[in-house]
């Protein structure tokens, strides 16, 4: 057995308990270790890529016990490729961490690995009772890493976002615990099987337990009606925070894509992709509701806030079309927006260090210490955010636009994307010339940015560059992920196998 | 026996939205506690109701599925630690804000 497939569940957890208890050491002791623990996992993932590229679904049986009875942990290619972002954009994150972020509170850097703990083994689980645990140590230590620090500001953003969390994680309960009582499992692909062969008269049963999952996961991918916590809270964590924040909502778009392709897939009887319908309208409102909240923002860190709500729109589009080609692109923007969005909360931060006591608020404040750096490297990453040649954002539209057949549905799609795109940029120009160029008389009197802080902010939007210049090889794979998640025998084979 | 632990956990659920929607934090915490009982009481009863009957198959008939009293388990743990720390998290917001609103300020009249 491939015992590897947990270390990148243990090695956070482990490495966040030792920082617990030597707690008491010196900060370069923590930072260190947190570092090095935090880089690891990049080899690691890019590991575990490269072996789930060869197509087989690899299985971890916790305890030997067979699935359905015990609980599994599974990696194909949908999880691999997003312990791989998530690897990288927490490397960058706690490399910017490293320079001041985390003196606010002993424990940062513990928490920082609990996160990672609870990400990764969100993306890895195959179970579905196992997936609520990890969202709960995920949600508990974001819900200390957004109030690291002290702040009114964070109190009160941290208060409904715990709020809302907790309401959202009753309701998560109550949705598994529906699925386990009409069918007696809670391993994905058992209830894949049980789902489909389900009596008709369960099958009203299933479905609001379905959609129970599915308001939970809108919940936390920051989908229409339920994204309205999103941009105070990322608005009020710190820079690194917010950055790491970035995986946060594709979580809830990955549980999205998991459970109703697996459990709610083809193979579901009369229930089949029974979400389709209701995501492709709210992905179109998502979309435009970001655009509007970034037009209206007062504040480059809410800006950015918004732009996330955007792209969650944009990859829940590609998701809604059903189709292999329209997933592909969905996983393909996300890695784009993961980067480039936890890239650009980093270079917020270095922008508003330098504006005194404006901060990042949207109006004029002194001029910037370092204007031309900072500002090409905004100019970079608005670009690619919003969607305009040559970087990964353009790449990733050009694919959901093709993806989409011919018809009412693509007329919609092409004229929300390309509008909410004009309205991206609209509002990062108009927050640009404001910051870079509207600067009030006073003296210039902050700092340079520290080089290392500068150096995670422009590795993360390198990734933009490394997502076009490798185009080719990462839209491959993005193709044979949706292959995969569309192709569901071989995860039924799991229980099938070892029931044989 | 359905019927009234439906009941129940119905009047618990709704005497918790009703609490979390006031928007002070106290009632909200007593709310979400309520609710998390409901939930709670919800999963239990998932492995259906049955008194006296053993958590083994094949001694008897009937058995009692032993699952979902270890998720319920589960469940309780994260929800004392998260009602915990939200208590924390609203005596902090009531020392730096100077409100039990859970907005932070208090409304406009």
């Amino acid at each position: 057995m491939n015992h590897a497939l947990i270390l990148p569940i243990l090695l956070p957890l482990f490495v966040g308990s030792l920082l617990l208890l030597t707690h008491k050491q010196a900060l370069p002791f923590k930072r260190l270790v947190s570092l090095l623990a935090t880089w690891l996992l990049v080899p690691l993932a890019l590991w575990l890529l490269l072996q789930a590229n060869t197509g087989t679904l690899f299985v971890y049986q916790l305890g030997d016990w067979l699935p359905p009875f015990g609980i599994i942990l599974l990696l194909d290619r949908l999880s691999a490729l997003m312990l791989l972002v998530t690897a990288v954009l927490a490397s960058f994150a706690v490399l910017y961490a490293s320079r001041g972020d985390d003196e606010r509170g002993p424990n940062f850097h513990a928490l920082f690995q609990f996160q990672l703990a609870g990400i990764n083994g969100a993306f890895l689980t195959g179970d579905l009772f196992n997936l609520f645990v990890f969202f709960e140590i995920l949600l508990i230590s974001s819900y200390a890493l957004l109030l690291h620090g002290n702040g009114a500001k964070r109190v009160q953003a941290g208060i409904h976002y715990v709020v809302l969390n907790l309401l959202g994680s009753a309701l998560f309960l109550v949705g598994v615990s529906m699925l386990y009582g009409l069918t007696g499992t809670l391993n994905m692909a058992d209830l894949a099987i049980r789902v489909g062969a389900a009596e008709s008269a369960d099958a009203p049963l299933l479905a609001a337990a379905g959609y129970l999952l599915l308001v939970v996961f809108a919940l936390k991918g920051a989908i229409l009606p339920l994204y309205f916590w999103l941009p105070r809270a990322y608005a009020s964590a710190t820079a690194p925070v917010a950055a790491l924040f970035a995986i946060m909502t594709k979580l809830g778009l990955y549980a999205i894509v998991r459970v109703f392709t697996l459990i709610y897939g083809s193979e579901a009887g009369t229930l089949n992709n029974m979400v389709l319908d209701w995501l492709w309208p709210l992905s179109m409102l998502t979309l435009a509701a970001g655009v509007l909240g970034a037009l209206a923002a007062r504040n480059l860190q809410i800006l950015l806030s918004y732009l996330v709500v955007v792209s969650v729109g944009t990859l829940l589009a590609g998701v809604a079309l059903g189709t292999e080609q329209g997933l592909s692109a969905a996983l393909y923007y996300l890695l784009h927006s993961t980067l480039v969005t936890g890239g650009l909360f980093l270079l917020a931060d270095l922008i508003a260090r330098q504006r005194g006591e404006m901060a990042s608020d949207l109006a004029s404040a002194p001029a910037l210490r370092q204007p031309l750096m900072l500002g090409a490297l905004f100019f970079a990453g608005a670009i690619s955010v919003a969607g305009l040649p040559p970087f990964s954002g353009f790449l990733g539209k050009v694919m959901l636009l093709q993806a989409v057949s011919p018809g009412s549905g693509a007329s919609l799609l092409w004229s929300v994307v390309l509008i909410g795109g004009l309205g991206m940029v609209i509002a990062l120009s108009r927050a640009g010339s404001l910051v870079f160029w509207r600067s009030s008389e006073a003296a210039v009197v902050a700092v340079p940015a520290d080089s290392l802080r500068m150096l995670a902010t422009f590795g993360l939007l390198l990734g933009s560059v490394l997502l076009v210049i490798a185009a080719q090889p990462i839209q491959a794979y993005v193709q044979a992920t949706a292959a995969q998640l569309f192709d569901l025998g071989p995860y039924l084979q799991i229980i099938q196998g070892a029931g044989a | 026996m359905e019927a009234v632990l439906a009941i129940t956990l119905g009047i618990m659920m709704a005497s918790g939205v009703y609490l979390l929607l006031r928007a002070r934090i106290f009632p909200v915490v007593m709310g979400l506690t309520l609710i998390s009982y409901a939930v709670n009481l919800f999963i239990f009863s998932m492995g259906r109701l049955a008194t006296g009957v053993p958590a083994v198959i094949g001694r008897s008939a009937e058995y009692g599925d032993p699952l979902p009293q270890a998720l319920v388990l589960t469940a309780i743990v994260i929800g004392f630690a998260m009602t915990a720390f939200i208590v924390v998290l609203s005596l902090r917001g009531l020392g730096e804000l100077r409100t039990d609103h859970v907005d932070g300020r208090e409304p406009r009249e």
